[in-house]
């Protein structure tokens, strides 16, 4: 398997994602697989192709530096979980 | 200094400069600060899902005139990389940052000291370039467990992050690096640098080298982080370096062996504690990201950059001194006070033709005077005009120089002409007969004096000088003594 369960735990945690043994087995299976899958691209010969940095051929996009009205800040709490008259609410943060 | 310590500091710096746009980097929310919370927002900054960020060409420019000014190279091709990670002021979950293809690299920042407390040097920089800042996380300080509030008008502002060769060897560099990248940066025009209002944060970054029986070592790097003023950073890095060096002589822990600290600076206790570590955040898995093009750049472009860009700090202190003749200290002095002050230097210079009696007046007058009233230049009340009738009238002597500063004060408090000021405060120029005689008639009533100085003692003539203001006040000093030493010479 490409991916071992430590890799899993270590993206899990990264990830905010609290896993249950069983679901380690299933997603490090899972996982593993997709990677596998991915890693046919590395049998493809690049010797002469340039390398991508975007999947589109486009460069140069800009908008000018002019304000546009922002959200009424009720729709912008709108799908808060949690919040007041100002502010999104979240779980104390402790420190910085 | 630092040849006394027993050990070699290294400091680099990483600065975060926010631009001075209208709007966000990749939506067009307004950046301006202070206003009440969540009321800047959109789709994009709030990360709905299919909203696309747009590059703004405002803030790229602002990056491009940053970079030119710091000699930094500017590749033709740039793209943007998503860092990953989760916090409650990141809606995204990740800052759309750039990672492996900057926009800008390897600069330089040339610092001196005009006091000479350092060798004046280059300081390298490693490259420059642009991200997105995140949200304002409020903690309740007085109730731990409450909510913590997220104010997202900030998220999505743009950044410019300035990162520096470890090339400093003492806090009081770091200081003038930071300082003299301050000011670049208002000449410019590229941002307010206010860091109370957080448009200019530092983090540093610390270690040491000691020579060792069995050779060289590095201790650990420490990040110092929440320093809300330049002096604050000065004074964090003089705790850090000795608080290292204790620690090595206990411990032994060099770099390598003892991952990378990070500490926050307590202004109150003047001390850095150690932060309690975001579990494994260095894996940020940069990749690229989909949602914004890449950009590139012509040397055309370039080169057009640079052709606008001002006259910067350095060049300017050595324009003033080859130009005017001033010292090193006076030109550095005018130049950090900001382009207005030089403005009104050059507009005073252009009207007394003698740069050095100039600079004596701002650094001396003007400058204390903007110092006690806190006020700018702009709203000084003294205008070049003015202040140029003034020096004229010190350099055609009809005032001597401590009564001008008796006027200077005067004019301070009136819009009156100096003409009329002199006029007003009973001061003309004495005709030289009238000094002629004054002269004679005091050496005549005092023949030691006249012995004294025949004897060579020309510090004797001050006395005389004394009694002739008290006769006439609007006698100039200058020429009164000048003309005593010739009649002693010719008796």
């Amino acid at each position: 398997m490409s991916l071992s369960r430590e890799d899993v735990e270590k993206v899990s945690l990264l990830s905010r994602l609290k896993l249950s043994e069983d679901e380690l087995v299933v997603m490090t299976d899972q996982m593993s697989r997709i990677i596998d899958y991915i890693d046919l691209l590395s049998e493809v010969n690049t010797d002469d192709v340039e390398p991508m940095t975007h999947a589109v051929e486009q460069f140069n996009v800009f908008a000018d530096d002019v304000v546009h009205q922002s959200l009424p800040r009720d729709e912008a709490l709108a799908n808060a979980p949690k919040r007041d008259d100002e502010c999104f609410h979240v779980p104390a943060v402790l420190g910085d | 200094m630092s040849e006394s310590l027993p050990y070699k500091i290294v400091i680099g710096l990483e600065v975060h400069v926010q631009l001075a746009t209208k709007t966000k980097l990749f939506c067009r929310c307004s950046t301006e600060y202070g206003n009440a919370p969540n009321t800047q927002t959109c789709p994009v900054c709030l990360a709905m899902p299919g909203a696309m960020p747009v590059m703004n060409r405002e803030a790229f420019q602002l990056g491009m005139r940053t970079a030119c000014a710091l000699d930094l190279q500017i590749p033709l091709f740039t793209k943007w990389d998503r860092k990953n990670y989760y916090y409650p002021d990141l809606p995204k979950g990740y800052q759309i940052s750039q990672f492996d293809l900057p926009m800008s690299e390897k600069g330089t920042l040339y610092i001196s000291d005009p006091k000479g407390r350092f060798e004046p040097k280059d300081v390298g920089i490693i490259r420059a370039h642009l991200e997105e800042d995140a949200g304002k996380s409020m903690h309740d300080e007085a109730n731990g467990k409450a909510d913590s509030r997220i104010d997202l008008n900030r998220c999505g502002t743009p950044l410019l992050e300035i990162v520096s060769e470890p090339d400093m060897s003492s806090p009081e560099e770091a200081k003038a690096y930071l300082e003299e990248l301050k000011l670049i940066l208002s000449y410019l025009g590229v941002s307010d640098c206010n860091m109370q209002e957080g448009s200019l944060r530092v983090d540093a970054n610390i270690n040491l080298h000691i020579e060792t029986k069995n050779g060289k070592i590095a201790t650990p790097i420490v990040e110092i982080k929440n320093m809300n003023s330049f002096r604050a950073v000065e004074r964090a890095l003089h705790y850090e370096a000795p608080r290292q060096y204790d620690i090595w002589q206990e411990t032994g822990g060099v770099i390598g062996e003892i991952s990378k600290e990070t500490r926050g600076w307590d202004d109150s206790a003047q001390v850095t504690r150690a932060q309690r570590e975001k579990e494994d955040m260095s894996d940020y898995r940069y990749f690229p990201e989909p949602d914004l093009a890449p950009v590139t750049v012509t040397e055309a472009q370039i080169a057009e950059v640079k052709a606008s860009l001002s006259e910067l700090p350095q060049q300017i202190r050595k324009r003033l001194q080859a130009d005017y003749k001033i010292s090193e200290y006076d030109a550095e002095v005018i130049v950090n006070q900001g382009q207005a002050t030089v403005d009104y230097y050059e507009a005073l210079v252009s009207k007394v033709n003698d740069g050095k009696l100039a600079a004596n007046w701002i650094t001396q007058g003007v400058l204390r005077i903007l110092k006690e009233q806190q006020i700018e230049i702009d709203a000084f009340p003294i205008t070049t005009d003015r202040l140029a009738d003034l020096l004229s009238a010190v350099q055609n002597k009809e005032i001597d120089t401590t009564r001008a500063k008796d006027v200077f004060e005067k004019l301070l408090e009136s819009e009156t002409s100096v003409a009329d000021m002199m006029k007003e405060m009973g001061i003309e120029k004495v005709d030289d007969s009238a000094i002629d005689s004054l002269c004679r008639e005091l050496l005549e009533a005092n023949p030691k004096v006249v012995a004294d100085l025949k004897a060579g003692k020309q510090q004797a003539v001050g006395s005389l000088i004394g009694q002739a203001k008290k006769k006439n006040p609007n006698i100039d000093p200058g020429s009164f003594r000048k003309l005593c030493l010739e009649i002693v010479q010719s008796m």
